[in-house]
């Protein structure tokens, strides 16, 4: 029965790893790369219910807790190159290179 | 799923130095938050400077206490062994060292928040003090860094990579010069660690789909017993693999490498080239070795191919790079190759395992202190706007500054690994770990061992090229007239660089202390 949840799950890591590579704003890149963790989150709440222990879930509420710690991080480094360069395509900033 | 729940036991006096750390770190932003700001960075710098020290002293007195236990800690969640013991000291004096370079005045942006150029950043700059919210940042990290390889499971590995990751994205993107090549650092650091952080803890869900649990020892446990080719034990190894090689900047996953080290302050530079390195090597170590030991078959080949092409991509590509520290960079790159030969380097008697892991050890030691102290004197070359960056600045350096550019040269050749050397002894460790493991296996593999040996030292001397292009730039060529001139180093400088300079030579010229030091912690390997 927790195949579908799988591949679901396994369905949303792939729209999000696609959208952080294909996806120029940073913040659209950055939800993206929540997306991935969601993902992981239902990955491991549907290996709980399979293999019948509680870890899974456990680690669930500690991904959750992480992803809110990395948005504050993130955001605050986004808003930061958002305010000198007035973008947040990641394409813009290229200055570093080769 | 009924009854009382049981209370954890915690073993306070085997955590005590990771618990120090962090203790220290939550007090560094209480003291943010109450002490005014002319005091704060008076009241930082001790604290930082004597938890990291103390932390030091009572990893010290675990390993002088002799009795290492044989069960992780804290419901199996940290296992301090004797590799675990081994790399926490190395940590700690490592990002003491950083400390004391931090520490110098000018690094560190005003005030982060204000636009480069903007009126805002002239009242701060003016205002004076800097951020001080360093400090405690740089204690989360080491605090992330201890914890990381320690983990005994792969919950624990991760918030430790996140709570190493974390901090360092910040202090990233605080530098005071070229901020704009610093901010441009923090977001690709950012968004490709937490790219990466999400293949770590897809693997980690997939891993834990074959195996029913987390725990080092309890998947080495579904392996032992289970199939070995179902599709998510290859999945999930693979994905945490990524995370895993990311963090040490393996090629194909280094390309964050030479961009976070170029545009990150310089001190935190120095910081992310050894602590980091250091760090993620451990849990490398601890995931392939304990967990998926029993599938060194699988591995291997693909460690193979990662670790001849980051030998490869890191010597190469440094020859065209024109910036120090980016040069810097893929030698650190080429580095992370050589010690993923080591970390190849298996064996099916314990007694040989420990061997490698104590060439891996050493071979850590030797390139943290060899990094730190490269990165020192780049912070104190300076042109008007900062650092001298641009190589064909350093031009001439050693005629103005012998002795600083004598030290600086010594440092790459140890890099080259030229015989005494820390860096021979380092390199030559590893190799034969990896020689002796081919000999073992015999037959095909062993000779595929013995050619990433070969590519090795090919990649060795195509590297030693551009350490010492370098050197003959610095002894060899004229001087520009409007040359970089030498800041007068701080104590904390001097002491830097003196002392990565001692464990340089002291290590080239007498390796049995340190090696002797290493076999010990490797002797017990990893606690299963």
């Amino acid at each position: 029965m927790t195949t579908q949840y799988l591949i679901l799950s396994g369905l949303l890591f792939a729209i999000g790893a696609m959208g952080v590579l294909i996806r120029r704003n940073a913040i659209v890149v950055f939800m993206c790369v929540e997306l991935m963790l969601n993902a992981c989150n239902l990955a491991f709440v549907t290996f709980a219910r399979q293999v019948g222990n509680l870890e899974g879930q456990i680690i669930a509420f500690f991904v959750m807790v992480v992803a809110a710690a990395e948005v504050v991080v993130g955001l605050a480094i986004i808003v930061t190159i958002f305010r000198t360069r007035r973008s947040a395509s990641v394409d813009d900033a290229n200055l570093l290179k080769y | 799923m009924n009854g009382a729940i049981e209370a954890p036991t915690i073993e306070y006096g085997l955590l005590a130095p990771l618990l120090l750390v962090f203790g220290a770190a939550v007090i560094g932003v209480l003291v943010e938050a109450f002490a005014p700001r002319y005091l704060r960075k008076s009241i930082h710098v001790p604290l930082t400077l004597l938890s990291l020290a103390g932390g030091f002293a009572l990893v010290l007195v675990q390993a002088l206490r002799g009795s290492l236990p044989t069960t992780p800690a804290a419901m199996g969640a940290v296992a301090v062994d004797g590799p675990s013991l081994f790399i926490w000291g190395v940590i700690l004096v490592l990002s003491f060292v950083c400390v004391l370079l931090i520490n110098d005045e000018g690094h560190f942006v005003a005030s982060a928040a204000a636009v480069p150029g903007s009126a805002d950043e002239e009242e701060a700059e003016t205002a004076g003090g800097g951020h001080t919210e360093v400090y405690p940042l740089v204690l989360f990290a080491v605090g992330g860094m201890m914890l990381f390889p320690a983990a005994h499971d792969l919950l624990t590995m991760f918030v430790g990579l996140e709570v190493m990751s974390l901090p360092l994205y910040l202090l990233c993107g605080l530098a005071r010069r070229r901020r704009l090549l610093s901010q441009e650092a923090s977001m690709k650091y950012f968004l490709l660690g937490a790219f990466s952080s999400a293949f770590f803890l897809y693997g980690m869900a997939m891993i834990y789909g074959y195996a029913g649990t987390v725990s080092l020892p309890g998947i080495n446990q579904a392996l032992s017993s289970g199939v070995l080719l179902d599709p998510l034990l290859l999945i999930g190894m693979a994905l945490l693999g990524v995370g895993l090689l990311f963090k040490i900047g393996a090629a194909p996953f280094q390309a964050w490498k030479p961009d976070v080290y170029q545009g990150a302050p310089t001190p935190i530079t120095a910081l992310m080239a050894s602590g980091t390195l250091v760090a993620a090597v451990g849990a490398l170590l601890r995931v392939f070795w304990v967990g998926l030991g029993n599938l060194d078959w699988d591995w291997r080949p693909v460690m193979w191919g990662v670790a001849a092409l980051t030998m490869l991509v890191g010597s190469i590509l440094a020859i065209t790079q024109t910036d120090i520290k980016r040069m810097l960079a893929y030698s650190s790159i080429a580095h992370a190759g050589f010690l993923l030969i080591g970390v190849m380097a298996t064996f099916d008697s314990p007694a040989g395992n420990a061997g490698s892991l104590s060439a891996i050890l050493f071979y850590l030691v030797v390139y943290g202190f060899t990094t730190v102290g490269a990165f020192a004197v780049v912070t104190i070359v300076r042109d008007p706007g900062g650092e001298a960056w641009h190589l064909s600045r350093w031009a001439g350096l050693g005629k103005r500054s012998p002795l600083l550019a004598g030290t600086f040269a010594f440092f790459l050749l140890a890099f080259a690994g030229i015989p005494l050397t820390s860096g021979f002894f380092g390199k030559y460790a590893v190799f034969t770990a990896a020689l002796g493991s081919g000999a073992e296996v015999g037959d095909s593999l062993g000779g595929w061992m013995v050619g990433l040996v070969v590519l090795g030292v090919v990649a060795s001397a195509v590297a030693a090229f551009f350490y010492v292009r370098v050197i003959v730039l610095m002894f060899f060529s004229d001087a520009a007239a409007d040359g970089p001139s030498i800041a007068v180093p701080s104590t904390g400088t001097v002491a830097v660089i003196s002392v990565a300079m001692l464990v340089t030579v002291g290590v080239g010229l007498f390796p049995q202390p340190v090696l002797d030091l290493a076999n010990q912690a490797a002797s017990g390997l990893f606690i299963r």
